[in-house]
């Protein structure tokens, strides 16, 4: 099948439920924000080289001819790159084709060959998309995915010198070429997002895929995840803005705060009657500002053709489908297991899945655990590092206490946290006896119940007449007559029942 | 005929290529890729409906190394090979402007 650059492929947007208004730009304005993110694929080698693909070495340690782009130099092309790629892009629901790689000409001196090896018209992934997680107010949100493709990285350039110490006014350049020719996956979304915060989830997100699926360490802070991020803004309604491209992206913050920035300068542009020129921005952490990069005349005409060293790759159907077979679950798949197996909100359910409590809670209530009082426990009152102090049966026999009525809601929160700090061994049943949170009985609790309604009869008298709010009263008074020991549900149903 | 390929045509790529090229060679150029371009526009006129494009001539496809390691050149010969090196780095002219 052959894809044209820029598909046809579906754009999610309009499937959002209705946003609020973003705070961060003026009402009736909206920010339209496309991705592209560079990851660094975790194989051993470089993309079409044996040279070593790793961090942090002595300078021009992993070079060879290849890397270097010497005359006569030939790229053969990684197998494992190509199967982290299907990977990614499986798990990007994106579309696994025949793909041809092709030179991508430019002079610049981290790319000695004066091109750089990537794929264009007929890239290996096409047409996906990504699920970003219920924000506070949303529903999870599709955003799509435009393709993912292989490219080699380049080398790093160091800029020395100059009385500023700003790189426009660097007296000359070292570089260093270990990262030359590190596979990279260049992953091209669809201008779907509307808000840092959409961003930020969306980076996260396939963040957490690139891990999940063993394609990238995901790294922002070495760079091996990079960032670029297309802004543009309109008056809701109306067509689509001239974008910006915002480079030097390194953090999940600084994406948030560039896009904000990038948002209102553009803005007050627009409304100071002024035009937003096309072009590449520089993001200054510091500052907290994007400036123009100089950009040469020409230099965005690369012209590609087909890379005539290199030969098509055609995984075929064998291939794509013993990778989807092998692909192991996704945050999103992991998202939509809590709220099957429990009643928990979409919003719930992310915070379990980005805390990674979600196994503990599944394991759990396959041990018997109460599915809600269990997830109960892991959205409120426990922390990622806590998975490790449980026990799914310890987890299980607490939620068993709880619906026994053994212990109320608030002794169970008691209890679990005595749990994580004792670790694994812990037993809820006897840190419940040694805590003195002894069962209340139901026939203790009717006991008392039946008590406290000889005692105020005047108020039972406007509870059975429909006086609901006096119902808080006689929780109030068997909870002070057992200390807290009771449990409030029990006690609602005693009560109900005693209504004539 | 018109021209495919203008004089203008040649100078922009020779830029873009880094190529200093003389007017002799500028009007040759042009006139050789014009040339060229005339074979595509005749291959264009035929009925290509159920032919796939070509991007290779060779009946190939997935060729691939393992993911295995082999020997780094030493950087000492590579950077003496070089017009400028100083901290194990290549010395280039400043750079500015935009990463491509």
């Amino acid at each position: 099948m052959s894809e044209s650059v820029g598909g046809t492929g579906e754009t999610f947007v309009t499937n959002r439920p209705q946003q609020p208004q973003n705070p961060a730009v003026p009402d009736g304005w909206e920010i339209i924000i496309g991705l592209e993110v560079h990851a660094e694929l975790a194989t051993h080698t470089k993309l079409f080289s044996g040279s070593l693909n790793e961090f942090g070495g002595e300078p021009n340690t992993n070079i060879d001819p290849v890397t270097l782009g010497l005359p006569g130099a030939l790229p053969v092309l990684n197998r494992q790159a190509v199967e982290l790629a299907i990977r990614t892009g499986l798990a990007l629901n994106c579309t696994v084709q025949r793909s041809v790689f092709a030179r991508k000409n430019y002079f610049y001196p981290d790319m000695p060959k004066g091109y750089q090896i990537s794929q264009y018209d007929l890239p290996i992934n096409v047409d996906g998309w990504l699920e970003i997680p219920a924000g506070q107010d949303g529903a999870a949100t599709r955003i799509g995915i435009e393709r993912a493709h292989l490219e080699e990285d380049t080398g790093k350039s160091s800029h020395m010198g100059g009385a500023s110490g700003r790189i426009h006014d660097a007296a000359y350049s070292l570089i260093d070429f270990n990262r030359a020719g590190v596979p990279l996956l260049e992953i091209v979304g669809r201008p779907d997002l509307r808000t840092a915060d959409e961003a930020k989830a969306y980076v996260s997100e396939l963040r957490d895929i690139l891990v999940a699926v063993g394609a990238s360490d995901g790294k922002m802070e070495e760079g091996s995840m990079r960032v670029d991020c297309n802004v543009s803004v309109r008056r809701i309604g109306e067509g689509l803005g001239t974008r910006c491209e915002i480079k030097n992206v390194n953090t999940l913050r600084g994406l948030g705060r560039a896009i904000d920035y990038e948002a209102r300068r553009q803005i007050d542009l627009i409304n100071s009657g002024e035009e937003v020129q096309q072009e590449t921005r520089h993001w200054n952490d510091d500052t907290g500002r994007t400036s123009t990069l100089r950009s040469k005349e020409e230099a965005t005409d690369y012209r590609y053709f087909p890379e005539p060293d290199l030969v098509v790759v055609d995984p075929g159907p064998e291939w794509i489908e013993s990778v989807r077979a092998a692909l192991p679950m996704l945050p999103r798949e992991r998202r939509a297991r809590l709220v099957e197996r429990t009643e928990v909100s979409a919003r719930g359910a992310a915070i379990v899945v980005e805390r990674g409590l979600d196994n503990l809670v599944v394991a759990a209530i396959e041990a018997g655990g109460d599915p809600n009082r269990t997830i109960t426990h892991a959205e409120h009152n426990l922390a990622g590092d806590d998975a490790g102090r449980l026990t799914p049966e310890g987890l299980a026999a607490l939620t068993r206490l709880e619906v026994e009525g053994a212990v109320t809601a608030t002794q169970a929160k008691t209890l679990l946290a005595a749990m994580v700090e004792r670790g694994p061994s812990a037993d809820p049943v006897a840190i419940a006896a040694e805590l003195g949170f002894e069962a209340m009985k139901s026939d203790e609790l009717d006991a008392i119940v039946d008590r406290l309604i000889a005692e105020f009869p005047d108020d039972w008298a406007k509870f059975c007449g429909g006086e609901n709010k006096v119902m808080g009263f006689f929780v109030g008074q068997v909870m002070k007559a057992t200390q807290g020991k009771a449990d409030g549900k029990a006690v609602t149903a005693a009560l109900n029942a005693r209504k004539p | 005929m018109p021209e495919r390929i203008t004089r203008d045509d040649v100078e922009a790529v020779a830029r873009l290529a880094r190529l200093r090229l003389t007017d002799a060679e500028l009007d040759l150029s042009a006139k050789e890729l014009d040339a060229i371009l005339g074979h595509a526009d005749d291959i264009a006129s035929l009925d290509l409906a159920g032919v796939e494009p070509t991007s290779h001539p060779y009946p190939l496809g997935n060729v691939f190394r393992d993911d295995v390691a082999t020997p780094s050149l030493d950087r000492d010969e590579v950077l003496a090979a070089a017009p400028a090196a100083e901290d194990g780095m290549f010395r280039v002219p400043p750079v500015i402007g935009e990463e491509p």
